[in-house]
């Protein structure tokens, strides 16, 4: 087997230049421009770090962003999870329906999908009139412009991106574990959070790490579905160039986010990786 | 190798006896759509014994096994188990240990782990179920290996957890769904002692799913044969081997030479058929009227055989000698008929060498009435 695999892999090394390639010219490339003119505008030192350090709003951004990317990860699990079960454990046929219905979002544009949500969620939308007109409510409820409108958003973008990594993992987990545990005397749900969850561990998180990672840059949506309060660092980063032209400012958030995004997910792998060692 | 002699009346059939059964399976039946899978089993296990299902793929021998664990419902029929019907009870709640053809062994729990998951369901407290799980390792023969991970052990070891698994608990009933299909041969036959140790030692009732009639033949009391959703014999191993009750049995179980014909005369628990090899006599195991249509069905190795053709025999089958195949112990004989049948004869390297028979001969093929079965042809043809 290992003479088979390494061999051609080695010989077919140069496939991946493409790929490295791009990655240079567009990502090493222009994050290093970014990473000197921290250092260099508007004049060579540490200044940009000192403010962004130093004062509180610019850690309050940080933190903001953290608290809604974990809070995006958090429901798209809760709603992801029996999703992704129901894909790896129905019909041929359901299977096919469902992932169609996870992957239309993928079919229309960000912005699109945002605009659509502030006419359901807005004081005046479907979703408020609806309620109103059934008396469910007195008064139209905030949906939009505060926390729950940027997590109605970016839960609704970001769910496929843990749904497929945890599909794909609980497609390969064999059923014979689970009757296994129930012949030992394991109940339904002591089953469940004994060996099916366990098992399931590394698809919830890569899917998590990769929806955590996307929420962390998310701009568009916490803009138009948020409020003031739920500002996050990309938005900080863009008013920083387009309307102070503040590009060192702007180099240092990045870089901050960057390094607090690197150590974030080196704890979360220092921590599940062990858990998840057994899994060769 | 029997023990259950109490309850085989003197007629030679098994009796039902509650008192004596661990499980029994009343007209059990399995539908899938409009697939059979079992087409209705009857069954009784008693206590202690070790009994196998032994049959083809697809022969729904898994799918009973299935059942009896609570993993599949069935259609129809009843399930007993020490005279209580389980099939309202979750397999959680049955308290049968199972060992699955590849283990299921958890993989994010130690070989420890595992083997006190059963314990830790039932509560067991962590003194008593560290006790127990180190039993049980002596006992499996793995006394160091209980913080090694499932992929860090062999398959032989793999498998001798997954059995330290379904006994830890002590079930008095053991399902083992083909649990060394996936051994290589010296270690099958290496753990089919073990097992065997095991099932004397602990006295505990074992179900036992193979498709190896080698596997079965070895360990078992009693053999049930599956063939189409169907129990075809259910008996000792001895009794399935030298008196099939089916066409289906004599081939499955060892090798068999087949003789089609019509029934023309019974005297003495014997049985003669006109067929094209003249008149061929065998013990009626089929309760066959004159007039019937039947199979005789004779083994290899109960055959004689001779050089040229002695027509004075009676049951004489002659032809060509097309084989001769050297296997150690024995070698097999092949003779193509007039009619174009292959007749298979096992001899002794000792006969053989005394014979000195060479390939082309005329030979001809004899045996003991009492030796050959005469079986119904209806059941044989399906």
């Amino acid at each position: 087997m290992n003479l088979v695999a390494k061999n051609p892999m080695n010989k077919n090394a140069w496939l991946i230049v493409p790929a490295i390639v791009v990655i240079l010219c567009f990502f090493i490339y222009p994050v290093s421009w970014l990473l000197i003119d921290s250092f260099a505008r508007p004049k060579w030192g540490i200044q940009n770090y000192e403010v962004v350090l130093g004062r509180f709003v610019y850690l309050k951004v940080l933190l903001n962003t953290f608290t809604i990317s974990a809070g995006t990860t958090f429901w798209c699990a809760v709603i992801g999870y029996p999703v992704a079960y129901t894909m790896a454990h129905c019909s041929k046929r359901t299977r096919r329906l469902l992932i169609f219905v996870v992957l239309i979002p993928f079919w229309t544009s960000l912005l699109v999908r945002t605009f659509a949500w502030m006419v359901l969620l807005q004081k005046t939308g479907l979703i408020n009139q609806t309620l109103l007109t059934l008396g469910v409510i007195a008064e139209p409820i905030a949906l939009i412009y505060n926390r729950i409108g940027v997590y109605i958003g970016m839960v609704q973008v970001l769910l496929p991106f843990l749904i497929f990594p945890l599909y794909s993992v609980m497609l390969r987990i064999d059923r014979n574990y689970s009757f296994a545990a129930a012949t030992l005397g394991a109940p339904p749900v002591r089953n469940f959070f004994r060996i099916y969850l366990p098992l399931t561990l590394p698809g919830l998180v890569s899917g998590g790490t990769l929806v955590f990672v996307s929420s962390l840059g998310y701009y568009i949506t916490p803009a138009l579905l948020g409020g003031p309060a739920d500002l996050m660092i990309a938005q900080l980063i863009e008013r920083q160039i387009s309307t102070s032209g503040n590009w060192g400012m702007a180099g240092a958030l990045a870089v901050l986010l960057l390094v607090v995004t690197a150590i974030c997910l080196g704890v979360v792998h220092r921590i599940i990786g062990v858990k998840t060692a057994w899994g060769r | 190798m029997n023990k259950v002699p109490n309850v085989i009346s003197k007629d030679g059939k098994q009796e039902m006896s509650t008192a004596n059964s661990i499980l029994e399976l009343v007209g059990v039946r399995k539908v899938y759509g409009s697939a059979v899978a079992v087409e209705g089993v009857d069954l009784t296990l008693h206590n202690g014994e070790f009994l196998t299902f032994l049959g083809p793929s697809g022969s729904g021998k898994t799918t009973t096994l299935a059942m009896i664990a609570g993993l599949q419902m069935p259609t129809a029929g009843k399930i007993l188990l020490n005279g209580q019907a389980v099939d309202p009870l979750p397999p959680y709640k049955r308290n049968i240990g199972m060992v699955f053809q590849n283990y299921a062994l958890f993989p994010h729990m130690t070989v420890a782990g595992n083997i006190g998951f059963p314990l830790e369901m039932r509560g067991v407290d962590a003194a008593e179920r560290k006790r127990r799980i180190a039993k049980t390792l002596e006992l499996i023969g793995l006394p160091n290996m209980g913080d090694r991970y499932p992929h860090q052990l062999s398959g032989g070891q793999q498998q001798r957890v997954a059995l330290g698994r379904a006994i830890v608990f002590e079930p008095p009933l053991l399902l083992m769904d083909e649990p060394l299909g996936a051994l290589d041969k010296k270690l099958r036959v290496q753990m089919q002692l073990e097992i065997t140790r095991l099932h004397r030692e602990l006295g505990i009732s074992i179900l036992y799913v193979t498709h190896d009639q080698e596997e079965a033949l070895v360990m078992s009391d009693r053999i049930a044969v599956f063939n189409d959703g169907k129990i075809e014999q259910l008996g000792t191993a001895k009794d399935l081997y030298e008196r099939p009750s089916t066409a289906f049995v004599a081939g499955f179980l060892g090798e068999s030479n087949f003789f089609h014909g019509t029934v023309s005369g019974l005297s003495d628990g014997r049985c003669f058929m006109e067929t094209p090899y003249g008149q061929l006599g065998a013990f009626n195991n089929a309760a066959l009227q004159v007039g019937d249509e039947a199979t005789l069905a004779v083994r290899p190795e109960r055959l004689f055989l001779y050089r040229g053709r002695d027509k004075k025999q009676e049951n004489c089958v002659s032809g060509t000698l097309t084989d001769l195949i050297y296997l150690g112990q024995s070698r097999k004989c092949v003779l193509r008929t007039a009619n174009g049948d292959e007749v298979v004869a096992l001899q002794h390297a000792q006969q053989v060498e005394e014979a000195s028979m060479i390939i082309g001969e005329e030979v001809c093929v004899t045996w003991n009435c009492a030796d050959a079965n005469a079986l119904s042809h209806r059941t044989a043809s399906n």
